[in-house]
């Protein structure tokens, strides 16, 4: 559990993956001033992308990258404009309506924010036994029990579910909605940042008690982060978005160590790292400030931020085409022109 | 004897005034800022490094009040002046940027305007002459086309774009000292890289101070030469930046160091557990007796259970305020 | 907590209406409609007839503290259907969007073009007077504030995390509306019904005194006001009493609901966690 050696990942990599989304697209489309016309917002454009059982994927990416709208498409709150969602063999693409409590049972969150997403009216109790009821448990003592058990796993005492949310401290407000996603025994849980939100010296005990749960219960995460030392730190596969498509994704070695998209190595080059060996060069940063989603770039949505521009990127999109043979299969996969021409200096 | 230091905050005491009693929500907080160097304030919410910069610029509001203590600018006490005053001061010589410049510019009014207003108010500039400045400091700050931004507002500008004008706000009189609240905390991480290096770059132009104040130890020992770091209102540790991160002293600095997952690390080291601290912050009515740090503390004995432990002198000027530091 | 002014007289103000209404049988001192006296007729305020009697010989004490019965009575139950009009229609409106919030915030904004009393007002003509269609009409007038209040703060609330968990969790929209959004929104909601039983009181005492409330010989406090018009020079306690208890409870009851809305605000509660 605490080991201090890399374990090869528990992720099974034979299965058949938990989920999958071929090409998944979502587009909005927004008024625009006046009423006047409107216009297409790609919030997702084209996304291939799987999660394995027992594997933690980490999404990264600012804001405007299409994560939130990724999340909600495969929860099932929002419907795809294209593409396929296959979670668990079933698929809930844009034809299927998601069955919601089926879904319930397979997918769950944490949210970001521990004080916006406990009811401030309902007791611990009642926030995670409705869901058991809901979803068919009608024993008392077993809903009780089913509680109680859970309060422990995420470190909190029995007493503790009489209480009301205002009563607890940030940190254990996120145990609480830790307990409220698991307590249906979901195998996929979508964490949204769940810890940005937190005091810095909170945050080390969220992490923990996540990777620890992962373990025991054989989860499967999406990690949706901006903080790429969580992401490492966690995620057994990496992807990176920019304005609605994965600009880059592989293993955690592959895009920490060997980021092939100008895009990874601007966010890595970002990171404020006082033990960094050598200062971020130049020709890691990014320029300026990211488009609207709106009104994206032509050709590579990051070219006119990119430090390694060509004319070629102003009006060819690239594909996600895979740079090397990854370790097993893994596998890592850039979408840049130059890709083979950013590998590690 | 040497000329006081730019900014010199002694022994201060910031009271939290309740409904019955005063609490101190900041107590003994000491530190100088040199002409031209980068101070780091680090800290949780609720340790008490906002408001610190808030008293500094006179911006404290009931129920807060300043309870003790000296601030003094170049020697001379600050925080006793006249509020006409302070406010000639604020602009002039100590500006400061906040968090989400949204709420600290006029929606109604174009940022040109705006940045105008600072060469009126503080160079008596006729407003011809200050909106032609006004597109100058606008282009400092590399904002592309600044001649039609000037007649932009708030809304129509990106987060970024509008933290690149209120540093233009903010230095445009030349300011002593920039005090920055967070000013990168509501930025995505690569609009934060590029605001943090122009910050950096003109005020190292201009030979304006800065003091910080973020969360972000990493992003402070980045940008600061010296960091201050507060836990429940009161400097626990102060050192060189490098060393702060490198050799911290105080169990609190080594724990927040320990518990980051920085990047690299799991490539370095495998995937450790990541050391935690125990408990949580406590709230200004219950710090308690003491060290404030006692409760969470793995090496806390019956002395730190009674005695505040007093600062100690580390080797290069920095301090340490803990019974059994090292 | 501070107890703030408005809340304390506020508070007091209607508590005593209510005490008032909920004794009227075992405080007033005679029959108010059975009891006329001739040989009584217009006696000013005094000892015997502590505000003085009307032409018929009735004694006003007594009538005003039976009109507090049909003022609290119109009151509270026309607003009671009131609150569940426009909390409904707020809730649905605010939470499902589309077509349907269009055509709700239409409504309410025709029901805000038009006076609610004129709307009442010919209500009452096509369902005759009486406490029944008082009732009626009273009642399906003024909704129109709590379905905008319920409806913004539907808006602001089903973004929080814990309205997405709901939904998350498989929560179906009733079940969300009802367990997670309502209980977080009582207190908006409870003001505005405060404040809109002081308007429904002023409303009955209006169309009573345009004769389309309350008939005569029952004592409401509006058509009590209608009878003394004539008599406003010769028998002025005839329209001071009665306008005195309208104006007192119509107070109270804007105090109390600015004094909840104090403490109920929920961002003024918030920041003290």
């Amino acid at each position: 559990m605490s080991s201090s050696t890399e374990l090869p990942p528990s992720v099974a990599t034979d299965a058949a993956p938990l989920l999958q989304l071929d090409d998944l697209a979502v587009h909005y489309s927004v008024a625009g001033r006046l009423g006047t016309g409107r216009r297409l917002l790609k919030a997702v454009d084209g996304i291939d992308l799987e999660v394995r059982p027992g594997e933690c994927l980490g999404l990264v990416g600012e804001s405007g990258c299409g994560k939130s709208t990724l999340a909600l498409a495969v929860m099932g709150l929002v419907a795809p404009t294209r593409g396929h969602i296959r979670i668990a063999g079933q698929d809930i693409g844009q034809d299927a309506r998601p069955d919601r409590k089926a879904m319930a049972r397979t997918v769950q969150m944490v949210f970001q924010d521990p004080y916006a997403s406990l009811n401030p009216r309902q007791t611990v109790r009642r926030t995670l036994a409705d869901p058991l009821r809901l979803h068919g448990v009608s024993d008392a003592a077993e809903i009780e029990h089913r509680v109680a058990e859970m309060l422990a796993r995420v470190g909190l005492r029995p007493e503790h579910a009489g209480r009301y949310p205002h009563e607890f401290s940030g940190g254990q407000r996120q145990r609480i909605g830790i307990a409220r996603a698991l307590i249906l025994k979901p195998r996929l849980v979508i964490c949204d940042e769940p810890v940005s939100a937190l005091d810095v010296s909170i945050r080390a005990q969220i992490i923990n008690l996540l990777l620890e749960l992962k373990d025991e219960l054989g989860l499967s995460y999406i990690m949706i982060s901006h903080d790429l030392g969580v992401v490492e730190h966690m995620s057994d596969r990496v992807a990176v978005m920019y304005l609605g498509r994965i600009v880059e994704r592989g293993g955690w070695r592959e895009i920490f160590e060997n980021p092939r998209h100008p895009y990874t190595r601007a966010l890595i080059a970002a990171i404020p790292d006082p033990f960094r060996l050598h200062a971020a060069t130049a020709r890691d940063k990014a320029k300026g400030e990211i488009a609207s989603a709106l009104n994206p770039p032509s050709g590579c949505h990051f070219h006119p931020r990119c430090p390694m521009r060509q004319d070629r990127c102003t009006v060819e999109s690239p594909r996600l085409d895979p740079v090397t043979a990854g370790h097993g299969d893994v596998g890592h996969w850039a979408a840049c022109h130059f890709a083979d021409r950013t590998g590690a200096s | 004897m040497s000329a006081p230091p730019l900014l010199e905050v002694e022994n201060l005491r910031i009271d939290l005034l309740g409904d019955d009693r005063r609490h101190a929500a900041v107590e003994g907080v000491s530190f100088r800022i040199g002409r031209g160097e980068t101070f780091g304030l680090v800290g949780e919410s609720g340790c008490g490094k906002s408001i610190t910069a808030l008293s500094i610029m006179g911006l404290l509001r009931h129920p807060l009040a300043i309870g003790g203590g000296a601030i003094r600018l170049e020697g001379q006490e600050i925080q006793s002046l006249p509020p006409g005053q302070i406010r000639r001061l604020r602009g002039s010589r100590i500006a400061m940027i906040f968090q989400e410049p949204m709420t600290a510019l006029n929606p109604l009014s174009p940022v040109g305007r705006q940045i105008a207003e600072m060469f009126v108010l503080h160079q008596g500039a006729g407003w011809s002459e200050a909106g032609d400045r006004a597109v100058e400091a606008l282009r400092q700050v590399r904002v592309p086309s600044p001649e039609r931004r000037v007649k932009d507002y708030p809304h129509q500008l990106s987060g970024g774009m509008r933290q690149r004008v209120m540093i233009a706000i903010a230095l445009a009189c030349g300011p002593d000292l920039l005090v920055a609240d967070e000013p990168t905390t509501a930025l995505d991480v690569t609009v934060q890289a590029e605001i943090v290096d122009l910050m950096r770059e003109l005020c190292a132009a201009n030979g304006t101070a800065i003091l910080m104040i973020s969360h972000d130890l990493g992003l402070v020992a980045n940008i600061c030469r010296r960091v201050a770091v507060m836990y429940a209102g009161r400097v626990v540790e102060e050192q060189a930046a490098d060393a702060i991160f490198r050799q911290p002293q105080h169990p609190y600095t080594q724990g927040l160091v320990a518990s980051l997952p920085l990047l690299g690390g799991r490539a370095a080291h495998g995937r450790r557990r990541l050391a935690e601290i125990a408990g949580t912050v406590p709230a200004i009515s219950a710090y308690p007796a003491g060290c404030r740090f006692n409760p969470r503390c793995d090496r806390a004995t019956d002395v730190c259970r009674v005695e505040d432990p007093a600062a100690t002198p580390l080797g290069d000027g920095g301090l340490v305020r803990c019974h059994h530091h090292g | 907590m501070k107890l703030r002014a408005n809340l304390l007289i506020g508070g007091a103000l209607v508590t005593v209406a209510v005490v008032v209404g909920v004794l009227a049988p075992w405080i007033a001192h005679t029959d108010p409609v059975l009891d006329a006296n001739l040989m009584n007729a217009e006696i000013p305020p005094g000892s015997e007839f502590l505000f003085g009697t009307d032409g018929q010989g009735r004694d006003i004490y007594s009538r005003i503290v039976y009109g507090a019965q049909i003022s609290l009575t119109v009151g509270i139950i026309s607003q009671i259907a009131n609150s569940i009009i426009g909390v409904t229609l707020g809730l649905t409106a605010g939470y499902w969007g589309g077509w349907w919030d269009d055509f709700v915030g239409l409504v309410t904004n025709l029901m805000l073009a038009i006076p609610s009393l004129i709307f009442a007002l010919a209500i009452m003509a096509i369902l005759g007077p009486g406490l029944t269609s008082l009732l009626i009409a009273l009642g399906l007038t003024n909704w129109s504030y709590s379905c905008r209040i319920t409806r913004a703060q539907v808006l602001s609330l089903k973004s929080q995390g814990y309205v997405q968990a709901a939904r998350i969790l498989g929560y179906g929209d009733f079940r969300i509306m009802f367990t997670q959004l309502l209980p977080n929104m009582i207190g908006p909601i409870i003001v505005i019904a405060t404040l809109g039983m002081g308007a429904a009181i002023l409303a009955e005492a209006s169309l009573s005194f345009l004769g389309l409330g309350i008939r005569p010989p029952f004592p409401s406090w509006g058509s009590m006001l209608s009878e003394a018009r004539d008599q406003i020079t010769t028998a002025p306690w005839l329209s001071v009493f009665p306008g005195l208890a309208i104006f007192l409870t119509v107070l109270g009851l804007n105090l109390l609901g600015d004094g909840l809305r104090d403490i109920l605000d929920p961002q003024s509660r918030e920041r003290r966690a």
